[in-house]
């Protein structure tokens, strides 16, 4: 019945390239802040470093983020969960995504909320990484040290658990509300990137 | 590959194609060689997190921002187009309202970004940014230049063909797509590792446009079209032949 399933190829990815700020992240297209100051749970700042094979630091990386809110509920149709989104009546402007440009130093600061549980999924963002010399996005997650939910995450439970500690964000004993994430595209401590 | 247990039912996406997409290390694209991971990716069953994603409202989008030809006091210099096409899943429906961002260099081969050092000149009416939104039937409409090739540093005479940079949402945040869209017959092809980079031939064929005579406009602009293909949902087995 269906045709030859070469007509329907997804289109390949390619490099999103030097000059990607000119549309992507200028100041209006950036998505810094996730939550606007009425949505409703934990605050969260995390850094974000990127660090290619040599442990240098990636000044043209682009992060993409995507998280449910703090009733652990993604504003999206096929989120069958029997619960609503906590932002629902608060606020309307909630999507749940982020994106964010390095910069020289290989930083970049998202502010969100932190998500809930999705099911029984422990507390995570999903992560798309962009830079030039990369064909396509990597896809990782960033997981919240400490939390207990994180024992019983069947994704977690995917990865080796020598390799767990690079999805773990970890928070400044300092600075409340402060988390600090590395992306090592590779070497010894190579981030873990799933194949989804 | 079974399935994570997290107490929720999940229709997955389908992987693509073996080949049709390109591996994060091809040594002949130089930057991949200390940007890619060495270590196995960890295959993941798909979970909430990764079938839904971002559903954009039109309001990202303004009413002339898929036209790069009128955002200045005058034209910009170049070769005008019209590129038009179709966002299709890979089962062959329309993705409607899907936001597609596109960037790219001017007539003479210059992006206007900082660290393009490119010695062309800069065109004061052309920025190289636009967006829109896919309507109902997944179509879209850009009208812009064409862009020039450019030299880059990747190996001796290195020459980008000329393309125009799409970036395009889908339904999931895992049907995410950026790519590049290239033109027909350019000698450039051959040369060009990130081209290249696509093992399976007829996956590379699909991001090069099409000159379309319907899709042209007599003594203004010529027509291009270019269908993207994001990922779709995995066919049931009964659907599967």
């Amino acid at each position: 019945m269906k045709k030859a399933d070469t007509d329907m190829i997804p289109t390949p990815s390619q490099t999103v390239g030097p000059f990607f700020a000119i549309e992507l992240t200028t100041e209006e297209h950036c998505v810094k802040c996730v939550a606007g100051p009425e949505t409703p749970g934990k605050r969260v700042w995390i850094t974000f470093r990127v660090l290619d094979g040599d442990g240098v630091p990636v000044n043209d990386a682009m992060l993409e983020t995507w998280q449910a809110d703090s009733n652990g509920k993604y504003k999206h149709p096929d989120d069958v969960q029997p619960k609503e989104l906590n932002q629902g009546k608060l606020d309307q402007r909630w999507l749940g995504f982020g994106r964010v440009a390095t910069g020289e130093d290989g930083n970049c600061v998202l502010e969100t909320i932190q998500p809930g549980r999705v099911a029984q999924q422990a507390p995570h963002l999903m992560i798309a990484v962009f830079a030039r010399g990369m064909l396509k996005a990597l896809y990782t997650r960033v997981y919240f040290a400490g939390d207990p939910a994180n024992d019983e995450d069947s994704v977690l439970r995917l990865v080796p658990a020598e390799r767990r500690e690079t999805l773990l964000a970890h928070s400044d004993p300092a600075r409340p509300g402060y988390w600090s994430f590395d992306i090592r595209l590779q070497g010894d401590y190579e981030t873990v990137f799933f194949d989804v | 590959m079974d399935s994570v247990s997290t107490g929720v039912s999940i229709k997955p996406y389908a992987r693509p194609p073996k080949g049709s997409q390109p591996p994060s290390l091809y040594e002949p694209y130089r930057a991949t060689k200390k940007r890619a991971p060495l270590k196995p990716l960890i295959v993941l069953p798909h979970t909430l997190s990764e079938i839904t994603g971002p559903i954009f409202g039109h309001e990202r989008v303004g009413e002339k921002d898929n036209d790069l030809t009128c955002q200045h006091a005058e034209e910009p210099i170049g070769e005008r187009i019209i590129v038009s096409g179709r966002v299709l899943d890979s089962n062959g429906r329309p993705v409607p309202n899907a936001l597609i961002e596109i960037w790219q260099a001017n007539a003479g081969g210059r992006y206007r970004h900082v660290r393009d050092q490119h010695p062309a000149p800069l065109d004061p009416n052309f920025s190289g940014a636009g967006r829109t939104m896919t309507d109902e039937q997944g179509a879209y409409r850009f009208i812009t230049i064409k862009p020039g090739a450019y030299p880059w540093f990747n190996h001796y005479n290195a020459w980008r063909p000329a393309h125009v940079h799409f970036s395009v949402f889908g339904n999931a945040f895992i049907t995410r797509l950026v790519t590049q869209m290239y033109f027909p017959g350019d000698p450039l092809f051959a040369y060009d590792p990130i081209f290249q980079s696509i093992p399976d031939e007829r996956a590379r064929e699909r991001l090069i446009s099409k000159f379309d005579l319907e899709t042209t406009q007599p003594q203004w602009a010529k027509g291009f079209k270019f269908d993207i293909v994001l990922r779709g949902p995995e066919a049931t087995p009964f659907e599967k032949s």
